[in-house]
């Protein structure tokens, strides 16, 4: 694992902890976008996607470009890996927890089904 | 990373989410279909804990499970790791709560251990399971993060990346 700084990985976190923000990031993850093709792709007005993108900005994980009167976002230096790999499998960890305790949840429900049938 | 891009939309599937909150805790969602009592019974009676704690997606095997699942009581678990280690997870249970609320400490990290909340809220048929991680501080989950070592468990995920990957997960 990628060892960073402090105040990097909390700029991160803290750049992560938002929907939206998260959801730019896969977007441009799968191609650059102007910030005005990000707010109407994300339902917002132009100033609030310019504070999403400035905090992905400072937290590295986005960077912007002017080219004439359009700014250019795109995926930044800090690539996440750790964070997200982290994340990700700890959503998939409790994500299967949770799906075999859906099973668990199931039976129970049936053996109680059947335990009050026959009380009758 | 979020809803909105998933491999498998799958609307009648309840989902867990994953947030980072603030810088000293992670929080995790998840919704059952049943009621409270039932998702309780099924954390907290050890013959039920086993079956779904440990996925089998995980490299790990449960050796040994001993749970004392009260307010002031412990519980220890000890895996196989691959055959040819062991690995103890252990704490204590600061509060436990009939259908509604667990609280543990983990305390295998020593004195750095996060403390996990779980708690339960009926919602209609349906019970929401919130899972709330907390680190002592901000240093320790950055450690935690830095190092992708979590609970001990961290060494596990990249294999068990690779093991969902081929289960088509």
């Amino acid at each position: 694992m990628v060892q960073h700084s402090d105040a990097r990985l909390d700029a991160s976190f803290a750049a992560l902890s938002d929907a939206t923000r998260r959801g730019v990031l896969e977007q441009l993850g799968r191609a650059d976008a102007s910030i005005t093709e990000l707010a109407e792709k994300f339902h917002m007005t132009l100033t609030g996607m310019k504070k999403h993108v400035g905090v992905l900005e400072r937290a590295g994980l986005v960077a912007t470009e002017k080219v004439g009167r359009v700014r250019t976002c795109k995926l930044g230096p800090s690539r996440l890996e750790s964070e997200t790999a982290w994340i990700e499998g700890y959503r998939q960890l409790w994500g299967s927890r949770f799906d075999e305790l859906d099973k668990v949840i199931e039976e129970l429900k049936r053996k109680e089904k059947v335990d009050e049938r026959k009380k009758r | 990373m979020n809803a909105k891009k998933d491999s498998e939309p799958d609307t009648t599937k309840n989902r867990t989410t994953v947030e980072p909150k603030s810088e000293r805790e992670i929080v995790v969602t998840r919704t059952f279909d049943a009621p409270a009592r039932i998702v309780f019974q099924a954390w907290t009676t050890p013959e039920l804990f086993r079956r779904w704690w440990v996925p089998k997606s995980m490299p790990l095997a449960l050796l040994s499970y001993e749970a004392d699942i009260r307010t002031g009581g412990g519980y220890r678990l000890v895996f196989d790791v691959d055959g040819t280690k062991t690995m103890a997870f252990f704490g204590k249970y600061i509060e436990v709560t009939p259908h509604s609320r667990i609280v543990w400490t983990n305390d295998e990290s020593g004195e750095d251990g996060a403390v996990t909340t779980v708690t339960l809220e009926e919602k209609g048929d349906k019970t929401l399971l919130v899972l709330h991680e907390l680190y002592r501080s901000k240093e320790v989950r950055d450690a935690a993060l830095a190092s992708g070592a979590y609970d001990g468990m961290g060494e596990t995920f990249g294999q068990l990346d690779e093991v969902l990957v081929t289960l088509g997960a």
